[in-house]
């Protein structure tokens, strides 16, 4: 087994991928570049979530942030319409080169997943250590039942609030 | 077995977290600090999973479920404002919202 | 139930003149004043023959339980509750009669004033108060009555209040009689403390219980009665006007004169002599205090007599011979001769209430006119006035025959072998009672016979009502020393045993000879104050002396009071303009003006600087665990 293919490797590999995206996401200028980003190192930590035993959580990583999540900030960025604010004033340039690094670090993260898939030590070692689905929903079930009540109360929440502020004005009651 | 050490763990939460309070404060973009946001929500995530897997214990992971749900419905609420600041204003700058003060 | 009800008749009477105020007319405003005070009048008659039939001469009558004072012995009841003895039966009826015929002879004098139901009101309050502060049966009631009276002798002083002089002099009587007051509460206070006991009757029997045990007194506890009496006599003093807190009294005549006859001669002021005759069982385990009062009294009234001998004004001299006069009574309470005090207290109400008011009525005949060098010639154009104000100086000066002379000789006669007094008390007495009808017969000489030396002519007023006030007055004062005072009772613990062995034959003879002397005296030193010059218009003016001038002002105290106390206090209100105190508080404002400044610039609506202070307290935070 190479010290490349060992959990710990894979580990750093991945945080550094995580946080080379942050960066690119808080640095950057493009909208949709930084959204990008953004799901470059979500994707890296839940790479990072698997590699700690945490297969059920990289997997709501991957659903929840980079699908649910994402999804939304595109839908917002659509709607905005871009060009009206720091793109503006940042350099118009499109093409390859201006995807290059995104596309490197998910790459990246690529390789690393096959690798993980592929080698029969890392999976066995991973096997060991794992926290399974079944206990995190028996916990949450158990003894955080109020916990995940209250959460259900902050979605419904959000989600009224959201309607409320989204919708034309025209609808609200207030003028 | 080989595990990673909590302490890189915690390290890599707290560049993370780090980047993302950047993000937060230096940004004028509204949407960026958004996402800088959820950068950080994130860097919190991946503390409780590395805590979690080091003790061997669920609960990590189920608050890391609950920090989901709340980047959810932040997300939610703050983008809604967005469009509302996108209507009032025209523009996502967050310095134009400086009528709060005392 | 009748004692009960006493003070109640004039109370009716000053809520009704106060409420209705100027809708009452002269006739309705004087019927009801006047008929409450002879109400008043008739029933403290009726109580004192009721009182004399009764075979221990108490009566207590008790109208309400006020409250409770909770003591480490127990607790003490505070009651709204009368208490009528041999003393208070007189103080009541030389309030009540004395005060019936100065309200009769103030409703005719006052008759053409504006604020005629107001003035009227006040007297009525303050014969209220003054019942009360007679008839309380505990230290608390009688404080009650105290600060009353006080109070109307403020009002009533500053009665015209228009003119800054009246109220300046109100001002004074008010923070000088204050000043007794403070002393007096905090002698009521350690009364309180060292006894536990404020009920007058019960602390006397307190007092005597502890007195005659085998054990006595703790050194302890006569430390207390000590300082508690001496406490009351500042009390005392202050409302009294005696010597250290005397200055208010001759200011106070700028009042209308009903007012100086009422408050500022006969009743109020000998308020403090009630107090220390009330309170003898106390003074009486204190010899030292009452040395004391005895010697404050020889001295006021030597010191008041001298000044009363330069004045100018009419009612000023009057003034100064009320608190000489005062001064006798307390030289006998001090030398311990208490029925004594009491009876001149009772005498020197008739005459000086008789003085004060024809004084009054010759000043209402004259235009306002005070002033004794624009006066004289006046026995011829008023006959009537002149002989009541001889009646009422032969009274003053004690000749034998009147009332004063009983009175006085009575004091005279036992301050020589008085334990608590002596010879040299008697000496004072004795160069009083010269002083005394000395500067009677100035004043007399003075606005009675000599040049006519008033301008304008004279106003006689055929107003029967006052007349009549003056005539009985006068038959008072004239007879007033043949009432047999019957105090024994009262001050039976205080029969002192005082021998009167050892006494040279020539006191009685010397006592009664020295007010002949006097008049001598008088007759050829003032010898150009009497006699008619021919001329009309003649001008007589006050002697420029600097002495003459040094008496006339009240023997220099008001300087002296403007040297020690006020001038200092000015000048440390100057001092502290800028009032330090006032700048520290204000210091504090400033902080939080700072603050404030501090606050407003960090709240500059930028969320992003909101956050950037978010981060950096949580580092402070975090950074301050980690250290």
């Amino acid at each position: 087994m190479s010290y490349f293919a060992s959990i710990e490797s894979l580990f750093y590999l991945a945080a550094t991928v995580a946080v080379v995206a942050s960066l690119k996401v808080v640095t950057g200028n493009n909208t949709v570049h930084a959204l990008l980003y953004l799901v470059v190192s979500l994707l890296a930590v839940a790479v990072c979530f698997y590699l700690m035993g945490a297969p059920f959580a990289a997997g709501l990583e991957v659903i929840v942030y980079a699908g649910a999540i994402l999804v939304l900030f595109v839908f917002a960025v659509l709607m905005f319409g871009l060009g009206k604010d720091e793109t503006q004033h940042a350099p118009q340039n499109s093409g390859i080169s201006n995807m290059f690094g995104a596309m490197f670090l998910a790459f990246a993260l690529l390789i690393e997943l096959v690798v993980i898939i592929n080698n029969a030590q890392i999976q066995q070692s991973l096997q060991v250590k794992v926290i399974s689905s079944k206990s995190v929903g028996i916990m949450l079930y158990g003894p955080y039942l109020l916990a995940v009540e209250i959460a259900s109360f902050l979605l419904l929440a959000g989600l009224l609030a959201g309607y409320h502020y989204a919708k034309p004005e025209s609808q609200g009651s207030q003028r | 077995m080989t595990a990673i050490p909590l302490f890189h763990v915690l390290v890599l939460s707290s560049l993370l977290f780090t980047i993302g309070f950047t993000g937060v404060v230096a940004r004028k973009n509204t949407l960026f600090i958004l996402m800088s946001l959820e950068v950080m929500l994130n860097a919190v995530g991946v503390a409780f999973i590395g805590a979690g897997s080091a003790w061997q214990q669920a609960d990590g992971q189920v608050m890391f479920i609950l920090i989901l749900t709340l980047a959810a419905a932040e997300v939610a609420v703050g983008l809604a404002l967005l469009i509302r600041m996108q209507k009032k204003y025209r523009s996502l700058d967050i310095d134009l919202l400086n009528k709060m003060k005392g | 139930m009748l004692l009960a009800s006493l003070p109640f008749y004039p109370l009716i009477s000053f809520i009704l003149l106060i409420v209705f105020a100027k809708r009452l007319s002269w006739h309705v405003a004087s019927f009801i004043s006047v008929g409450a005070m002879a109400i008043a009048a008739l029933v403290s008659m009726r109580l004192v023959l009721e009182l004399s039939a009764m075979p221990d001469s108490v009566m207590t009558a008790n109208l309400w339980h006020w409250f409770n004072l909770v003591t480490k012995q127990g607790s003490s009841d505070v009651n709204m509750s009368f208490y009528l003895d041999g003393l208070s039966a007189v103080m009541i009826c030389v309030v009540t009669g004395i005060g019936f015929l100065i309200h009769l002879f103030a409703a005719a004098y006052m008759k053409d004033d504006a604020n005629f139901t107001r003035f009227m009101a006040y007297m009525n309050l303050f014969i209220v108060a003054m019942l009360v502060l007679v008839l309380a049966d505990n230290l608390v009631l009688l404080y009650l009555g105290w600060e009353g009276v006080g109070l109307c002798s403020f009002l009533l002083i500053g009665f015209w209040y228009h003119e800054k002089a009246n109220v300046l002099a109100a001002r004074k009587a008010f923070i000088v009689t204050r000043i007794g007051d403070t002393s007096m509460a905090i002698g009521l206070l350690l009364l309180f403390n060292s006894f536990g006991q404020l009920n007058i009757e019960a602390l006397s029997s307190l007092l005597q219980q502890i007195g005659s045990s085998g054990t006595g007194f703790s050194t302890e506890q006569l430390n207390d009665i000590y300082w508690i009496a001496l406490l009351l006599l500042g009390g005392a003093v202050g409302k009294s006007a005696q010597l250290p807190l005397q200055t208010w009294l001759p200011d106070a005549m700028a009042g209308p004169t009903p007012v100086s006859a009422l408050i500022h001669a006969a009743t109020m002021v000998t308020a403090g002599v009630y107090l220390i005759a009330r309170m003898h069982h106390l003074f009486m385990f204190s010899p030292e205090v009452m040395t004391y009062v005895a010697w404050l009294g020889a001295i006021t009234l030597l010191l008041a007599g001298f000044a009363a001998l330069a004045q100018t004004d009419i009612k000023r001299v009057l003034a100064y011979s009320t608190m000489s006069q005062i001064g006798y009574m307390m030289l006998a309470l001090g030398a311990g001769a208490w029925s004594a005090g009491v009876f001149h207290l009772m005498t020197h109400a008739f005459f000086k209430a008789l003085l004060f008011l024809t004084a009054g009525a010759v000043i209402l005949a004259l235009h306002h006119q005070q002033d004794l060098f624009k006066m004289g010639g006046l026995l011829k154009k008023l006959p009537v006035e002149s002989a009541l104000f001889v009646v009422g100086l032969v009274c003053l000066m004690a000749l034998p025959g009147t009332s004063g002379f009983f009175s006085k000789e009575a004091i005279i006669a036992q301050l020589w072998s008085s334990n608590t007094a002596g010879p040299a008390l008697w000496w004072c007495a004795i160069i009083g009672a010269f002083i005394t009808s000395i500067y009677s017969c100035r004043l007399f000489f003075l606005a009675f016979l000599g040049n006519k030396r008033y301008r304008t002519g004279l106003v006689v007023e055929k107003a029967n009502l006052m007349r009549s006030a003056l005539v009985v007055l006068a038959m008072l004062s004239l007879f007033g020393g043949l009432i047999s005072l019957d105090l024994s009772q009262v001050f039976q613990s205080a029969r002192a045993s005082i021998s009167f062995e050892n006494e040279p034959s020539w006191l009685h003879s010397v006592a009664i000879a020295t007010p002949f002397f006097g008049i001598l005296f008088a007759w050829y030193y003032f010898k150009n104050y009497r006699l008619t010059k021919g001329q009309d218009d003649y001008v007589l003016s006050a002697s420029t002396h600097s002495f003459a001038v040094f008496c006339r002002n009240g023997l220099g105290f008001d300087s002296l009071y403007k040297r020690l106390f006020i001038l200092p206090y000015t000048w440390l209100a100057k001092l502290n303009r800028n009032d330090i105190v006032d700048k520290t508080l204000m210091s504090s404002a400033w902080y939080i003006g700072l603050w404030h400044d501090v606050m407003t610039m960090i709240q500059n609506g930028s969320l992003r600087w909101y956050l950037a202070a978010f981060g950096l307290s949580i580092l402070v935070l975090v950074g301050v665990t980690i250290l």
